[in-house]
């Protein structure tokens, strides 16, 4: 029953308002909606299973997509050189691409806000020392640390949300930490030491729900970043192993066969990343605007 | 009568600049390391007897608010003694503090400021309750947080209500009642009307008074205009440069000012005579910086009254009647 009064308030809102005006957001959001539902309902509408060896055929390999010469209508983006659906295998490997995206973030996020917090509260050598690291991290292209890392590792999916940890951190530690600072000097935290909360609860209670927006904002647009990120790694075979393929591993082994003229096979995983990374920033845009009071 | 709250020959300073490099200059030749420091308060001392309200006026950057702020231990003390109900709690760490807390409290300049913009207003008032365990159950929180909200003027449908959502007015009524929740002993209000319309000046004063009637606790009444101060003060002190110039009670600090700087800050009170609203002229210069105080007397650069000695020796405090004490070589 208490989640009717949620959605009103929901639809009742200053953000509601602005999104419905907002063309961007709407297409935007549609398009990020289109994504996730492909994602989840993909492999049940999907022609084949591309990973299930027993059913690819040679005799299917090599088939342009469907409105071409010699293109048929069940391979509608066409096959690879090992008879495999394009379509298909594009569904499945978004999944494991927006995985890896949103649980990077979500790591990265938890691990940057909590150091953040702490270096803006606590202030001090603490804060120094934090972050000059960052610093000193900033400043080497993140590129290379993940290249770095990867090598170190070895390719797998932990591997690479730890990886994409360790890169990630730094943005959110810097972002929290400043927007820590300035709340810390608030008279309502001061109001919250007189009456003698901790500083534990200080920071979770009452820093931590007014930087959330920053974060927010920051996690959307770091989603289609770790995606891209995740796509290059793979693309040079230091990204996920070759039996869970990304988008970015779909585009890297059509790349071999794309000078015998299949160059579907990379093009397709290729549109729809761009396709994917559009749409969320984008949308990360209109949430930055609308969640950024000091750009109102 | 007993004190609440006796404050003695309290100290607080604070350094300025970041680090190393920016204390160091190049003077004569060589690297000179100067550490800088604001004086923010230089030996204040007053007593506020049980139920009573006692007023800190003065210019702003006169060191009232660092004052207040040393008190109630939102800063530590770097001198000087701080008598709570005649406990010393000049050096109690934050969980010796922990149980006075909820005696001592207090409200803010900037009501909107004060709250936090992501908690319901019943939040607001009913965590420090839960907080201190005043209330054996939720819903009994609840009940004491709206009763007091009502007290205050705030209509129970509003409680759910975010803090943007009210009127400046409002909002301070909200800080008042967060202040009440854990039923203080004492109450320090900083310049608790200052950022108001002065049409909601008077209703909130009023409120703060009816207040400490109903719940019989003592105030430190921090505020630059001796007009607000003049209603509700049982007792006065003048500040100027982190030094009490002047203080007594309020009809003696009021009617037979001594000070020259009491005497010009009451002079600055815009009055009607006839049918003209006058206005004396200001106090001429400025306020010293606090970062180089000034020689003897800290006011003796804007007193009319300067003597030689004003710049060399600051002013013993005197009482020149009853319970009035003034520092100035005047007397």
């Amino acid at each position: 029953m208490k989640s009717i009064p949620i959605l009103q308030r929901f639809f009742a809102s200053d953000f509601f308002y602005h999104y419905r005006r907002s063309t961007t957001a709407i297409v935007s959001s549609l398009m990020i909606l289109f994504v996730i539902l492909v994602a989840i309902a993909g492999p049940f509408l999907t022609p084949q299973n591309p990973y299930a060896l027993s059913n690819l055929f040679l005799a299917d390999a090599f088939k342009p997509p469907a409105w071409l010469d010699g293109g048929e209508l069940r391979f509608l983006l066409g096959t690879d050189q090992q008879g495999r659906d394009i379509l298909s295998a594009i569904v499945y490997g978004s999944r494991v691409s927006l995985f890896i995206g949103i649980a990077g973030v979500f790591f990265a996020a938890t691990f940057g806000i909590l150091i953040g917090l702490v270096a803006g509260y606590i202030g001090g050598k603490v804060e120094s020392i934090i972050m000059r690291i960052a610093d000193i991290q900033l400043s080497f292209p993140s590129m290379l640390i993940a290249l770095f890392l990867m090598t170190t590792f070895g390719r797998s999916i932990t591997n690479i949300l730890i990886t994409l940890t360790l890169i990630g951190w730094v943005r959110y530690a810097r972002v929290v930490r400043g927007e820590t600072l300035s709340v810390r000097k608030k008279e309502y935290i001061e109001a919250s030491r007189v009456i003698g909360y901790s500083d534990l609860y200080i920071m979770v209670k009452q820093v931590l729900p007014n930087v959330l927006n920053s974060v927010i904002v920051l996690s959307t647009i770091q989603i289609g970043t770790f995606i891209l990120l995740e796509a290059t790694l793979s693309f040079l075979g230091l990204g996920v192993p070759p039996t869970r393929p990304t988008l970015g591993m779909l585009c890297s082994e059509g790349f071999s066969v794309l000078y015998s003229g299949l160059w579907w096979v990379s093009f397709f995983p290729g549109l729809y990343i761009v396709f994917i990374v559009f749409a969320i920033n984008l949308f990360g845009d209109f949430l930055r605007d609308q969640l950024n009071p000091r750009l109102k | 009568m007993e004190n609440i709250l006796l404050v003695e020959n309290l100290i607080q300073s604070f350094r300025v600049g970041k680090g190393l490099l920016d204390e160091l200059t190049f003077q004569n030749g060589r690297f000179i390391r100067e550490t800088l420091r604001v004086h923010a308060v230089n030996g204040v001392s007053f007593e506020i007897p049980r139920g009573t309200v006692f007023s800190l006026v003065g210019e702003s950057g006169c060191g009232k608010s660092t004052t207040a702020r040393t008190i109630i231990k939102l800063l530590e003390p770097k001198g000087g003694r701080i008598l709570f109900q005649g406990m010393d709690i000049t050096r109690f760490s934050k969980k010796e503090m922990l149980p006075l807390r909820k005696q001592m409290q207090m409200i803010f300049q900037d009501p909107y400021a004060s709250l936090n913009p992501r908690s319901r207003v019943l939040d607001i008032v009913r965590e420090p309750i839960l907080f201190h365990r005043l209330a054996d159950t939720k819903s009994q929180a609840t009940e004491m947080a709206m009763d007091l909200l009502q007290k205050v003027g705030i209509r129970p449908e509003q409680a759910n209500r975010y803090p943007h959502q009210f009127s400046g007015g409002q909002q301070q009524r909200i800080g008042i009642a967060r202040a009440l929740s854990v039923h203080p002993q004492f109450v320090i209000a900083d310049e608790p009307v200052s950022a108001l319309d002065v049409s909601i000046q008077a209703q909130i004063l009023n409120l703060m008074m009816d207040l400490q009637k109903e719940f019989h606790f003592s105030y430190l009444f921090i505020a630059h205009n001796l007009a607000v101060v003049k209603h509700i003060s049982d007792h006065v002190g003048i500040m100027y440069l982190g030094k009490i110039v002047e203080k007594g009670r309020k009809q003696d600090v009021f009617s037979n000012p001594k000070h020259p700087y009491t005497i010009a800050l009451l002079n600055s009170i815009p009055r009607l005579e006839g049918k003209n609203l006058e206005h004396t002229p200001p106090i001429k210069g400025e306020i010293p910086s606090p970062l180089h105080l000034p020689s003897g007397c800290h006011f003796h650069e804007r007193c009319p009254y300067a003597m030689e000695i004003c710049n060399e020796v600051y002013p013993e405090e005197r009482m020149t009647a009853p319970n009035h004490w003034v520092s100035c070589h005047l007397y």
